[in-house]
């Protein structure tokens, strides 16, 4: 039932709005709206009812083991709250610095952290996603190139097992996507990059461990060739929390790396936001990062803003970025200090490596056998889809059944009926037990009744949904109250 | 592959095909294979009548659930119709690819393009 | 180990399963002159007590008084339940609804949710959200100029009247695609778009318009008239409102005879906290005729295998995991929590909440405009009717004045002097429902004593 089902005329929350109707009779009639919108009519307990229950229908980290690959679904710690003490949730964006050392306090550490953690020169916390933190990143590599009067680069670089957003953000940034295979292994085709690379390229993005869970083992020699011809590299941060205090971007060669603070540093993902993709950067392009950025000068804050950073790519947001994001990454930080953050690295390729051995043995076909494992391993449904007509969806769709969030299905692309589990260093060794039990359950089962996992899941709210419905007869509004 | 490709059309290795309405007229459209490949058709991009297409450029795009595929054009040439029943029935390039679901007619600039497209044999023993 | 389940029995068994003797052997595939085993400068592990202890000395440095300032965050009161639903780990620690049958609760909210923006707005459709109110305006820019087939210029006309920060973020996210953003002047006498501006551009190939309203000054435009003059030209105007304004003043969908093709905004005032500036949420509503070109999530109703009525992510084939460079947009993912708590924000208000909200930080504003400019030395710098913001020009400098204002705690407004030059010594003020009529008179005898 939807709210506006529950909804009856002239019901309210009387307790949330001003009791008397202000006077705006000094605004021109022709301004004014004369029909009201149709929101919900309902009392305050209606409203918590229903959202409690609505609620009760996710799995969520808290609720379910949601090992889907790249998404890093890991405990996020309950002292994120203290981003809501009253003087940084009710501190305006404007107020004056005066009123702004706390925070600023706190966001200029993070900018240090940041770049010690991913070993390069300078950090801006504003792009609000690893989405932006992309396009933040890109733009810098395109505003360097233009400082020095190199206009002809117009191509940029990007392995086929990128996530989609490489090759979008490489395009709003006005660049042509070259795509580079990938071989029998999981590394770049370094022969067909060699083959590409030139006068023309501007950049590369590559994600480190891939996307294929699997560590690009060639990554000096790809800096050496793009370096070569003048590009630059970036580093796509999805996959950090695999090598945090093992290794860094910054020493692998990388001019710009995003990070996603609601994966490695545990913000909460929201329901799909808020997240926070601060950028960090090598030497040379640090004049181009974007603004607000947090300077000190003796023991106060400042920000850094467009007029004080000619070379700078601007504002990404209206104010300060997810700020709210930032603290709780912030805070992270300080629970885990130095030593938890290198076990973030540890215990998370300790779980995906003990989980793909456990499946390998079970039966289960891991993409890259010979290869070890980095947070998070890839499993191909390829052979009991064609033996026996069950496929990667069906799989996850039926674990749904047995209470655990599906990994992540059909990405990467490039891994046909694919499967990418990351467990995360959250996790228990007897979760990753249990996560093999249910695996082997599910695969006797496609051999014995595989209606079961086709018409799975029958445990839900609902049942498999009608997407070819759901874009043919759209329908993306509620009208019947219209 | 189940039936063999229609003899009387032409292929290019991008699953699409080309009829020669009369002198200078193709019509295109997309394979029984590539359909296949695509699942169900819920949305196709049309171009606009009077644009100019060289052969391989995009000419439309062709969307499913969960792909969308670039249609390519098989010759150069200007778009003089589109087929408007897709707007509303896109499915029917999923029911009758090479008749009701074909996208659009090209006035043609250069016929020798058309001749070097494959033959119906060529193109089913490429799948 | 803080959050990290493993005995060291544990580990070891686990270890041994691989068939490596220690944790380190796992990153072999690392080559070595790469490898490091410490992070220097980052600090020792702290407690929860001690993070707690921490993080509230660093609050209360913030801790300011009765904040008047605005300018695209605004200050209102929200509701408890929103804290608490919104605490609630199924929707704070769940992803994005991919498996749809898993996510029930989150899809239905944001149907929900569009439901609302559409009704809000006017328009026929939502989508499920963006960054915020800036890159929601980029966005709907870029949609523009992929809708207006009638024009290949890629010229948009950007009011200097918009936020200054939008106009800064827009810049910067649509420059490198070769977009003209062309500045329109702003009436020195009514802080209105100034349509003889427009009028010289007669005839010139525009993409879209954009139109704020109520204006970065809080001044209403004619709305009516832009949006006539546009549409009769084949440009394509966008709306950019504050939502909470839109349950009292005329929404996007019915300026003028056929309204604007495209809304966008910031959904903070709809119970997000001020927070320093994020997250909050954008929000991009449009006709139905442009939805295929919308970014970011959207969800759709549809039904289940046995015909039960269900919530999915719907027109997928638009976005970067599929179109990958030729997506409508890189964005992958919405502002979640933040509409969470704006529909139930808008549940529990309702309409007339919302418009009462609206209405009361209208009286309010105005209350406050009428008591400062009494004083000597404060005068209204625009003539035109506002909603709940106003432009001051003092005769003293507005950045000594503030700083006067806070030693008596209170937080007067924004400087307009680094934004707006010509507008001289301009303070920009707002006094939304959360204000008392104590409130009011604290800040204006504060005023007093300093211009006296």
């Amino acid at each position: 039932m939807l709210i506006f089902e529950h909804s009856t005329p002239d019901r309210r929350a009387f307790a949330q709005a001003p009791q008397h109707s202000a006077d705006t009779s000094d605004i021109p009639d022709n301004l004014l709206r004369k029909v009201p919108p149709m929101l919900p009519e309902v009392s305050e307990l209606q409203v918590v009812r229903h959202y409690t229950r609505l609620s009760r229908k996710n799995f969520s980290i808290d609720t379910h083991f949601y090992p889907l690959g790249s998404c890093t679904m890991k405990y996020n710690p309950r002292a994120h709250r203290l981003a809501w003490l009253p003087g940084f949730a009710d501190r305006h964006p404007l107020a004056l610095p005066r009123f702004s050392q706390g925070i600023m306090s706190c966001l200029f550490e993070l900018q240090e952290y940041l770049s010690k953690i991913t070993g390069m020169a300078a950090v801006s916390l504003s792009p609000m996603a690893g989405a932006q933190g992309e396009f933040a990143g890109v733009a810098a590599i395109r505003a360097y190139h233009a400082s020095r009067g190199d206009t002809e680069r117009t191509e940029f670089l990007v392995p086929d097992a990128a996530h989609g957003t490489n090759p979008a953000s490489a395009a709003m940034c006005g660049y042509t996507v070259k795509e580079i295979p990938t071989n029998a292994e999981g590394d770049v085709d370094i022969e067909a990059l060699k083959a590409v690379i030139g006068p023309k390229t501007a950049g590369i993005m590559l994600t480190n461990p891939s996307t294929l869970g699997v560590f690009e083992r060639r990554i000096k020699e790809i800096a050496q060739l793009i370096h070569g011809v003048g590009g630059l590299l970036y580093y796509d941060g999805a996959n950090l929390n695999a090598i945090v205090g093992k290794t860094r971007p910054g020493d692998m060669g990388f001019d710009v790396i995003h990070m996603n603070l609601h994966k490695t540093f545990s913000t909460p993902h929201g329901g799909g936001g808020p997240g926070a993709g601060p950028i960090a950067v090598s030497e040379r392009l640090k004049p181009f990062l974007p603004v607000p950025l947090v300077i000190k000068k003796g023991e106060a804050y400042e920000w850094l803003l467009s007029k004080d950073a000619s070379q700078s790519i601007g504002r990404l947001s209206a104010f300060m970025g997810n700020a709210g994001v930032l603290l709780r990454a912030y805070i992270y930080i300080r629970l885990l200090g130095r030593e938890g953050l290198i076990r973030v690295a540890e215990y998370a390729t300790l779980n995906a490596n003990y989980l793909m051995k456990a499946l390998e043995k079970s039966g289960f076909k891991p993409a890259f056998p010979a290869r070890r494992a980095t947070h998070e391993f890839i499993l191909s449904f390829q052979s009991t889809a064609k033996e026996l007509g069950i496929t990667a969806m069906d799989f996850a769709k039926r674990m749904l059944d047995e209470g655990i969030h599906a990994p992540t299905v059909y990405f990467p692309l490039l891994v046909p009926e694919c499967m990418l589990i990351e467990p995360t260093e959250t996790e228990s060794k007897e979760q990753m037990d249990i996560f093999v039990q249910v695996m082997q359950r599910i695969l006797e089962e496609a051999k014995q009744s595989p209606e079961k996992l086709h018409e799975a899941p029958v445990t839900l709210p609902v049942r498999r949904l009608d997407d070819v419905k759901a874009v043919k007869q759209l329908d993306v509004v509620y009208n019947d109250s219209l | 592959m189940t039936s063999p490709s229609p003899n009387h059309l032409k292929y290019t290795a991008s699953h699409e095909w080309a009829n020669e309405e009369s002198a200078d007229i193709v019509t295109i459209g997309i394979t029984e294979h590539a359909q296949s490949l695509l699942g169900d058709v819920v949305f196709v991009e049309l171009p606009e009548v009077g644009k100019n297409v060289a052969a391989g450029e995009g000419v439309a795009v062709i969307e499913s659930v969960k792909a969308a595929a670039d249609v390519y054009a098989p010759v150069s040439g200007e778009v003089v119709e589109v087929n408007d029943a897709l707007t509303s029935t896109p499915e029917l390039v999923n029911s009758s690819p090479y008749e009701n679901g074909w996208l659009c007619k090209l006035k043609m600039e250069n016929k020798e393009e058309l001749d070097k497209l494959m033959l119906a044999e060529a193109y089913d023993a490429g799948l | 180990m803080p959050f990290i389940p493993h005995t060291k029995s544990e580990t070891e068994e686990m270890l041994a399963a691989i068939g490596v003797s220690d944790i380190n052997q796992l990153f072999d595939e690392i080559p070595d002159n790469l490898r490091i085993n410490d992070l220097p400068g980052i600090p020792e592990t702290l407690s929860e007590l001690d993070v707690t202890r921490l993080m509230k000395s660093r609050a209360a440095q913030d801790e300011a008084g009765l904040c008047f300032i605005g300018a695209g965050a605004y200050e209102h009161h929200i509701p408890s339940a929103i804290f608490d639903l919104i605490s609630r780990g199924e929707y704070l620690t769940a992803y994005t609804p991919y498996q749809a049958e898993a996510s029930q609760g989150t899809l239905q909210l944001i149907y929900e949710y569009q439901t609302m923006m559409a009704q809000l707005t006017g328009m026929d459709v939502s989508n499920a959200s963006l960054y915020d109110g800036a890159s929601a305006l980029a966005e709907a820019i870029f949609m523009a100029i992929r809708l207006n087939k009638k024009s290949t210029s890629k010229r948009i006309l950007l009011p200097a009247n918009v936020h200054p920060h939008y106009r800064e973020t827009v810049k910067s996210l649509v420059e490198p695609q070769d977009i003209l953003l062309t500045d329109i002047p702003f009436d020195p006498a009514t802080g209105r778009i100034q349509i003889e501006a427009l009028q010289a551009l007669e005839g010139q190939d525009i993409s879209a318009l954009v139109i704020s309203q109520p204006n970065f000054f809080g001044v209403l435009e004619d709305v009516d008239a832009l949006v006539s003059w546009a549409k009769a030209r084949d440009i394509l105007v966008i709306a950019v409102v504050n939502p909470t304004s839109l349950a009292l003043l005329k929404p996007p969908g019915e300026w003028g005879e056929t309204g604007v093709d495209i809304v966008c905004g910031e959904g903070q005032p709809l119970g997000v906290p001020l927070a320093s500036g994020g997250p909050y949420f954008g929000f991009l509503a449009c006709k139905q005729a442009h939805v295929r070109q919308m970014p970011g999530r959207i969800v759709g109703r549809t039904t289940d295998v046995d015909g039960k009525p269900g919530f999915t992510l719907t027109l997928q084939a638009r976005e970067q995991h599929i179109r990958r460079s030729k997506a409508t947009s890189n964005i992958c993912t919405n502002q979640g929590l933040l509409v969470t708590a704006a529909t139930i924000y808008m549940s529990l208000l309702g309409a007339e909440g919302i418009r009462r909200v609206a209405a009361s930080s209208h009286e309010h504003t105005v209350t406050l405009r009428n008591l400062l400019t009494a004083i000597d030395g404060v005068d209204l710098a625009f003539s035109q009717p506002i909603f709940h913001e106003c432009v001051l020009r003092l005769n003293q400098p507005v950045k000594e004045v503030l700083e006067k204002l806070a030693e008596q705690g209170i937080q007067g407004g924004l400087d307009l002097s680094p934004y707006y030059p010509e507008l001289g010594q301009a303070l920009l003020v707002c006094a939304t429902e959360t204000k008392t009529k104590e409130d009011l008179e604290a800040y204006s005898k504060a005023m007093q004593a300093i211009f006296k």
